[in-house]
């Protein structure tokens, strides 16, 4: 389990090392993309060592836990924040996040049809929601 | 007393877990009993650690949230951007080459599209409620993509923790009007197939709103959309501090 644990820190760390590269380079004062670049790495290196194929499964809980600590994580990060402030700023936050999803709505229809349409899925045995 | 709150103090990691945990339990009952499922756990307890912060904040007078709180002071180091990171990028794993070869050209032009189109929508609200240096209209614009990428994105690039509260709350808002509005508007919009439910994912991106929406819609349709979604939150943390700074930075008066 701790192999997982330390592949996954390992990925982290090196993608944040780039990241600050990235960012000196491009003479920000930030890190550039380096989550984005940890997690390149990651699928990298499991899907070469799963292709490998030696008992990296037992490794691979090492690696789930995180991922199911991610939302609770989320949470903790959220109680963190300067709300008070942010209360204080007005609608932005509902103005930002209702555009940015109908604008997403709005799009939908022409991608899907991007190369034809496919078919829809045959009814389900048991009618879902809706 | 004194002694227990030391104790709770002392090790504030463990009790930021134990409490956070109770967090979860309690928002997945409401999630249960008042909204049948439709909105996910995650979301009520993202709201609740939201509404947290803001009575902390009111109490302490601080700028941390809850964490201001000494006896909460261990939310700061599980919420933090260390542990924040890690798991994030834990996410990524299971993911497959060959998965990501399958979404095809569909699948990447929603992604960037999806991406694009959030950046600008946050961006342009940022700038019309007066922020205009590029470090929060482009935390805001990530934000606008989901409640993740818009932390990692001010994080990086140093916003401030008003803007950043704010990023947490519209990619919120964005999660939960997908995870209620899918349905409602799946047959208006063609989404009832597997390269739709790609589409969709890449565009929407934020992973707690399509697979919840799309559960409501059609289960099977859940991991095409989830698929796309997860791919959108690697590629907006990767893209929100690098080219969308950069092309924020250039846009505006120096």
């Amino acid at each position: 389990m701790i192999y997982g644990t330390a592949l996954l820190a390992t990925c982290v760390l090196a993608g944040l090392i780039v990241g600050d590269v990235l960012g000196v380079l491009m003479g920000v004062e930030s890190n550039v993309g380096g989550v984005g670049v940890a997690m390149l790495l990651l699928i990298v290196a499991t899907d070469r060592l799963r292709r490998r194929g030696r008992g990296f499964s037992a490794s691979e809980s090492g690696i789930l836990f995180w991922s199911a600590m991610y939302i609770p994580i989320v949470v903790a990060m959220a109680s963190t924040q300067n709300v008070v402030a942010a209360v204080g700023a007005g609608p932005v936050a509902l103005l930002a996040g209702v555009g940015a999803t109908l604008l997403g709505l709005l799009a939908l229809p022409l991608l899907a049809r991007l190369g034809g349409r496919d078919a829809p899925l045959p009814p389900a045995d048991e009618p879902e929601g809706l | 007393m004194e002694l227990m709150e030391e104790v709770l103090v002392d090790n504030g990691l463990l009790f930021a877990f134990a409490l956070i945990g109770l967090l979860m339990w309690f928002s997945n009952r409401i999630s249960q009993r008042l909204s049948g499922g439709r909105i996910h756990g995650s979301a009520v307890a993202i709201a609740l650690g939201l509404a947290l912060a803001y009575f902390g904040g009111r109490v302490s007078g601080g700028t941390k949230g809850l964490s201001d709180i000494p006896l909460f002071g261990g939310l700061a180091l599980m919420g933090g951007a260390m542990l924040r990171d890690f798991a994030i990028v834990s996410t990524a794993y299971g993911v497959e080459f060959s998965e990501m070869r399958r979404a095809g050209l569909v699948g990447v032009l929603s992604l960037i599209l999806g991406l694009v189109l959030s950046f600008v929508a946050g961006g342009l609200v940022a700038l019309a409620f007066g922020y205009s240096d590029a470090v929060s209209i482009t935390t805001l614009g990530a934000g606008a993509a989901t409640y993740i990428v818009g932390p990692v994105t001010g994080t990086a690039l140093g916003a401030s923790s008003e803007v950043m509260a704010l990023s947490v709350a519209a990619g919120l808002v964005k999660s939960v009007l997908v995870m209620i509005g899918t349905p409602f508007v799946a047959p208006l919009i063609g989404l009832d197939n597997p390269k739709a439910a790609m589409a969709y994912g890449g565009l929407m991106g934020t992973t707690s709103g399509v697979s919840g929406g799309l559960a409501a819609t059609d289960k099977r349709l859940v991991p095409y959309g989830a698929m796309t979604a997860t791919f959108y939150t690697g590629l907006g943390c990767l893209l929100g501090p690098s080219l969308f700074f950069l092309f924020v930075r250039g846009l505006l008066p120096a």
